[in-house]
């Protein structure tokens, strides 16, 4: 709303505002702080300047190898966001393009497979992958988590297709374009936003995952999700290791996210907010 | 015909997602609810039997089990109230004029993005920690004897976590809701005497009432399936005070072997999730046309 | 060239009949308005003609040749689109250009006939912008640009004009109609805007709930509408219609003055009534005459320099010749 309103009214405002916004940042940024500090300084008492110190990430890094899990959630992330985007696109493209009466049907129904509680699914999952020697391995959680959230991916996608209007692609048609002709130079580059949007938000999702991926690996396919989990029992003095493992953590997806807000409020509504 | 190809082209296109979230859907539960009627632990794999419908029935009369469902009930209302009335409040700050507005978001945002792990290991450890942690530090500060959080307060501590968690969700998606208020409408409100507080009662609130429905459904679905958080706190305890129901079935099935028991509490579990995704479905449904 | 037929031309959606079986002749260089209210189906029919719609039924000939099942982009039609359609990453140039890339063009005439087309259409100096930064209008002469350049056999035009404000929508009115006239190719032209029909067209064909009520020029309609449908959609104001007593004199069931047909006087007349609102525009004024005992509102076409006032008492009188007479059916009574 654009309205007047007095100078002091906008400073009370931004005070109380910037105030909420900090408590609420106050856990990571303190993580960040933390990380910064020597073991001795993290445990003795309240303190907002670090001494610098980069020595908690290279003990992370030398003592727990840190770079595996790390690669581990960059290739489970974007590989089952990828996986999914094959499946979805092609999927999402025809329920936007070409409707037919039982679409809403089938939307409805893709929506409703991603409310299955991990839990109930959780007994023969395991015993799957135990059996099929998928215990362990990128490859069977990459699958899964692209199941798990495919059908996020399909409603997002077909929410961005939907608002490319029909007039284009009758227009293009009109024109003489192919379906090829159709797909390659007016629709992808449309649609290539959207796209992009979904997988940014899906890999945001993957990366985050914490059920599935400390029920199915150990050591050799775990994610930092399941790596830092294994943080829970401490041994000595660890809190500045524990925030060097955190941030490093969390930092990148902390700046993808930024970068998505938008979006976010899109695919976990399923358009039903926007 | 063009359009009749298109049409058998589409059906071709969409076959496979439909395959894979039909097989996805279909075979594991169908496992489930087999397994749920056997006696079948994997530390005597030979001893299975049909169970019938004794591993509900153990469930049934296991205390844990009640215990569980009410906790999963206080943790999910707990975590919804803090983050919808929080959420309205921050959202309705930050939809004032301020300074910064683009940064005050971001920070805000900021937790949702901490996986569940990190997350709870941060509260656990920094902010909670009864000798290290910010609040001991603070009650030190004032003279009062630290906390012991997840001793005393298990699963208030991690309501508090996923509050963190989640908060930035709701807020986010009601400050989009209240953002698409129409500005005129307010000012209408604005010339006919409307005092704030029954502008926010009569035309923001209504006006965000989706979102906040929205809101509660989804987070709801997600928040019935807490797990990392307990299992890197407290770990379901002391005894079964913070455990709830993914957790307990958790239990059963990866540390007590017991295959069937869990089976038969996933299918539990799927019934009480669907009860609330029903609603969630109308709610997003009517928003297609 | 661009002699399109229709021959029992039907549309169903599922159980629905949009367009029921109709037969139509469009000829070489012919300004075609299809014209009729919001849903009476003047788009379908368009879009079944460009190929975008698959007919129920009959057969479409373009040119003599039975293009039914041919794709759009073969029939050798291009269309404007009532939103435009204008490809949004696309600069000005390469949407104009888009077409003929499609059939394959050299680069040295997609240039020519670029150049060309912007030239006429005012849009050498927005070649290089995206349709994002363009007006209403001038997007309007993008997409005609876009469908000149292939030097169609025929023009669709799908409500082109709806989304500009009016002052645009004269001028661009008369844009298209100038580039009929220089380009002498078929355009078929859809709107639901009957002044558009008469002002534009060689041929108006007036459609109502899918079937065609009436083909003929613009002139025709004017002066022998088929039936009533007919008489009160095309004029403005609106034709006045009578049934009862005022009819049956006539020996009709409906009978129709236009309002430029009826004398107004202070004095004397056949029928009297007293003076509603009253619109004075200069050149005409309107006046709706309430209290007639025939009608709700009777409207009054006169000359701008008569002068009544509301509550005025008024007697009308109907020019006897020009009184439209339709059946119980609606129809036309000779």
């Amino acid at each position: 709303m654009a309205r007047a309103v007095s100078r002091n009214t906008r400073i009370g405002w931004t005070i109380a505002a910037w105030v909420v916004a900090l408590i609420i940042f106050f856990p990571i940024l303190y993580t960040i702080i933390t990380s910064l500090k020597s073991e001795q300084e993290a445990i003795s008492g309240f303190n907002l300047i670090p001494s610098f110190t980069l020595q908690s990430y290279e003990t992370v890094q030398s003592q727990n190898n840190y770079f595996r899990p790390f690669m581990n959630s960059v290739i489970l992330a974007v590989g089952s966001t990828l996986l999914a985007l094959i499946v979805a696109i092609p999927a999402a493209w025809a329920m936007a393009f070409s409707p037919t009466r039982r679409t809403k049907d089938i939307l409805m129904w893709m929506l409703s497979t991603k409310m299955m509680p991990a839990v109930a699914v959780l007994v023969p999952i395991y015993l799957i992958f135990l059996r099929t020697g998928l215990m362990d391995t990128r490859i069977g959680l990459t699958v899964l988590l692209m199941l798990i959230n495919l059908p996020i991916v399909i409603w997002m996608l077909y929410t961005y297709f939907r608002e490319i209007p029909g007039e284009i692609l009758e227009a293009a048609r009109m024109d003489g374009a192919t379906l090829r002709d159709e797909i390659l130079y007016i629709l992808t580059p449309m649609a290539v936003p959207g796209i992009a949007s979904t997988m940014l938000l899906n890999i945001i999702l993957a990366w985050n995952e914490a059920f599935w991926t400390i029920q199915l690996t150990t050591t050799n396919a775990a994610p930092l999700s399941a790596f830092i989990a294994s943080f829970s029992s401490p041994q000595g003095l660890f809190w500045a290791k524990l925030s060097a493992a955190s941030t490093m953590a969390i930092a990148p997806i902390l700046i993808l996210g930024w970068f998505s807000q938008k979006q976010l409020v899109r695919g976990l509504t399923f358009g039903a907010v926007k | 015909m063009a359009t009749r190809q298109t049409a058998s082209l589409a059906r071709l296109m969409r076959a496979p997602a439909i395959i894979l979230l039909l097989i996805w859907m279909a075979v594991p539960l169908a496992m489930t609810l087999y397994y749920s009627f056997l006696n079948y632990n994997l530390l005597n794999p030979a001893g299975t039997s049909w169970a019938g419908w004794f591993n509900y029935q153990y469930f049934y009369t296991d205390p844990a089990f009640f215990a569980s469902i009410w906790n999963t009930l206080v943790l999910v209302l707990g975590v919804l109230f803090i983050t919808v009335v929080g959420g309205i409040a921050i959202a309705i700050l930050i939809d004032k004029p301020i300074f910064g507005q683009g940064i005050v978001r971001i920070l805000v945002i900021s937790p949702f993005f901490v996986m569940p792990p990190v997350a709870a290991l941060i509260w656990k450890n920094m902010i909670m920690h009864p000798s290290y942690g910010v609040f001991a530090d603070i009650a030190k500060f004032f003279g009062a004897a630290p906390v012991d959080w997840f001793a005393q307060y298990p699963l208030f501590s991690i309501i508090l976590i996923v509050a963190w968690q989640w908060l930035p969700f709701a807020t986010l998606i009601l400050l989009t809701s209240l953002q698409s208020l129409d500005g005129e409408q307010m000012e209408a409100a604005e010339m006919d005497g409307a005092p704030a507080y029954s502008r926010f009662l009569y035309l923001v609130l209504p006006h965000m009432a989706r979102a906040i429905t929205v809101v509660i459904l989804i987070q709801t679905i997600f928040l019935l399936g807490i797990y990392a958080e307990i299992l890197v706190t407290t770990n379901g305890g002391p005894g079964t005070a913070s455990t709830n129901l993914t957790f307990l079935i958790y239990r059963a099935a990866r540390l007590n072997f017991d295959i069937g028991g869990a089976a038969a509490g996933g299918i539990i579990a799927v019934i009480l999730t669907n009860i609330v995704a029903v609603f969630l479905m109308r709610a997003v449904g009517k928003n297609l046309d | 060239m661009g002699r399109i037929t229709l021959e029992g031309v039907a549309k169903r959606f599922g159980d629905v009949e949009v367009i029921p079986p109709l037969n139509l002749d469009i000829e070489d260089g012919e300004f075609v308005v299809f014209v009729g209210p919001s849903g009476c189906g003047k788009s379908t029919l368009l879009r079944l003609i460009a190929g975008l719609e698959d007919v129920s039924d009959g057969r479409i000939l373009i040119d003599g040749k039975d293009a039914t099942d041919e794709s759009p982009a073969k029939r050798g039609l291009a269309m404007v689109f009532q939103s435009y359609a204008l490809y949004p990453h696309m600069s000005v140039r390469k949407n104009i250009a888009f077409p003929m890339k499609m059939a394959g063009m050299d680069q040295a005439e997609q240039d020519r006939r670029i150049e060309a087309a912007a030239k006429a259409l005012n849009l050498t100096n927005y070649l290089d912008r995206k349709p994002g930064q363009l007006s209403g209008g001038q997007r309007q002469r993008v997409a005609i640009g876009r469908a000149i350049v292939r030097e169609p056999s025929a023009f669709l035009f799908d409500e082109p004009l709806s989304n500009l404000d009016a002052a645009l929508r004269v001028g661009m009115r008369l844009e298209i109609s100038e580039l009929h006239n220089r380009l002498k190719t078929t355009m078929i032209y859809v709107t639901h805007d009957q002044v558009e029909a008469m002002t534009m067209a060689d041929k108006i064909v007036v459609l109502h709930a899918g079937r065609i009520e009436q083909v003929g020029s613009p002139l025709e309609l004017y002066l022998r509408p088929k039936n009533a449908f007919v008489a009160a959609f095309i004029g403005s104001p609106k034709m006045n219609l009578f049934t009862g007593a005022a009819a049956a004199e006539y020996g009709a069931t409906t009978i129709g003055v236009r309002p430029e047909h009826i004398a107004i006087s202070p004095t004397a007349g056949k029928w009297q009534g007293r003076v509603g609102v009253s619109e004075h525009l200069g050149s005409d004024s309107f006046f709706y005459v309430e209290d007639t005992g025939l009608a709700e509102t009777i409207t009054v076409r006169s000359d701008g320099e008569v002068n009544m006032h509301h509550g005025d008492t008024v007697w009308l009188t109907p020019t006897e010749d020009k009184i439209h007479k339709f059946d119980a059916n609606g129809d036309r009574i000779q």
